[in-house]
């Protein structure tokens, strides 16, 4: 077993785990954070996407160990207390989800693709959408919930 | 995946030390393929020895001889890095499209190199432009660099430090995707420069490899019209569930034009 030492969420956190365990797996199993999927383990659905320093990364083909001094944010940490993230509340005023189980990785994606391009335009949103699937096929709304989300936190920045 | 042990070694004496003490263990890069690889169980490594953190392994410097790029750096960082984007525009957007964004941000480029998957972009780059690969012992040459499907020059142990891509004065890569994988089933690299144009293909074949009909038609005339008639024999090409050798060496083709195309555009 390895000591890890990490931030999630803003908070500083510690943890054993083997060399081999998925960052995915200590979240979801140490931490309790369940709000961050697995969906297919093979690094094609991103279900599992959180941030790692700032950018979108699937943790599911990542090690805990890897994390080691990271700042990490999972779905969990997008949210100010009751006040959802913009693009939180985008998927939901434009119903970007219908089961929910891609939600959180699409969500982690698109926060990582407004903050590299804030002028997204849908072909560029299909783009960056390469690395999730929604199995439900409910891709317009959930691009149409990043446009949004986007257009506003430029407005508001 | 099997239990291994996992070790960061901040300097390259270290990493190098690291691997002579532990028998059977394995460079980790960006662990893009590596980790898939391990959870299917198909390999087992002793220990992991983590590259990334060592000091100046990653970054962007551009010269006069050309524009060198750290092993350690990730795709994205490719693809955003000002002095790649101005000078090897075509270099930048081959990272763009490696894979998908969270793929990106872990992958890097020696470690795509090392590996040399047949159906992986760098190697295509790497060839066309000539590029130098250095490593913690010499220097080789791309040419002599990609030796067989998932078999390079380097050496037991040998770890990449960078890579110099000369600058061309046109360049770009077309790749035809794999519409679930993103692997080029088939990607061309063409670079022209003042001494001649090299063109490289990646996917169709075990491994990466110079076209030399290509190269001597549109070194003669840098033009789409120079390849397009241009067939290539289907004899040693991939063929799989995903497209036989006879539709990889009609890509090949396809691809070639359009990256003159795009070169010229």
């Amino acid at each position: 077993m390895t000591t890890i030492a990490l931030t999630v969420n803003d908070k500083p956190v510690k943890g054993e785990v083997e060399p081999r365990t998925l960052l995915v797996h200590f979240l979801r199993e140490q931490l309790k954070l369940t709000g961050t999927h697995v969906g297919c383990d093979t690094s094609q659905c991103g279900a599992c996407v959180v941030h790692v320093d700032g950018r979108a990364v699937k943790a599911c083909t990542m090690l805990a160990v890897q994390a080691e001094g990271t700042s990490v944010t999972t779905i969990e940490g997008l949210a100010q207390g009751d006040t959802l993230h913009p693009v939180q509340a985008a998927f939901r005023e434009h119903h970007g989800l219908q089961c929910g189980f891609c939600t959180p990785g699409m969500i982690m994606t698109a926060v990582d693709m407004i903050r590299r391009t804030p002028d997204l335009d849908e072909k560029a949103i299909r783009a960056g959408l390469e690395g999730n699937l929604c199995r439900c096929t409910g891709y317009h709304n959930i691009v149409k919930a990043i446009e949004a989300a986007a257009r506003e936190m430029k407005r508001s920045a | 995946m099997h239990s291994f042990d996992y070790l960061r070694p901040a300097t390259l004496e270290e990493a190098t030390r690291l691997f002579r003490e532990n028998a059977d263990a394995k460079f980790l890069a960006g662990g893009q393929t590596l980790i898939p690889t391990l959870k299917q169980r198909l390999a087992q490594p002793s220990a992991l020895i983590d590259l990334t953190r060592i000091q100046g392994l990653a970054g962007v410097k551009s010269a006069t001889g050309g524009i060198t790029i750290g092993a350690a750096t990730r795709h994205a960082d490719v693809a955003s890095a000002p002095e790649i984007r101005k000078s090897l525009p075509a270099l930048a957007r081959l990272a763009d499209h490696i894979g998908d964004p969270a793929v990106r941000h872990m992958g890097t480029l020696g470690g795509s190199i090392a590996n040399n998957d047949p159906a992986a972009d760098y190697p295509a780059a790497v060839l066309a432009l000539g590029a130098t690969v250095h490593t913690i012992a010499r220097s080789v040459a791309a040419d002599d660099f990609f030796t067989g499907m998932f078999e390079t020059a380097l050496a037991e142990g040998e770890i990449i430090k960078a890579v110099t891509f000369p600058v061309p004065e046109k360049a770009a890569y077309a790749k035809f995707a794999n519409p679930a994988s993103r692997y080029a089933m088939v990607g061309v690299f063409v670079a022209k420069f003042s001494t001649g144009v090299r063109v490289a293909v990646t996917g169709a074949a075990p491994c990466v490899f110079r076209e030399a009909a290509m190269e001597a038609a549109l070194t003669r005339s840098f033009a789409p019209g120079a390849v397009a008639g241009i067939s290539v024999s289907p004899e040693g090409l991939n063929s799989d569930l995903h497209g036989t050798a006879e539709y990889r060496a009609h890509l090949v083709t396809v691809m070639a034009r359009r990256a003159v195309e795009a070169a010229l555009g």
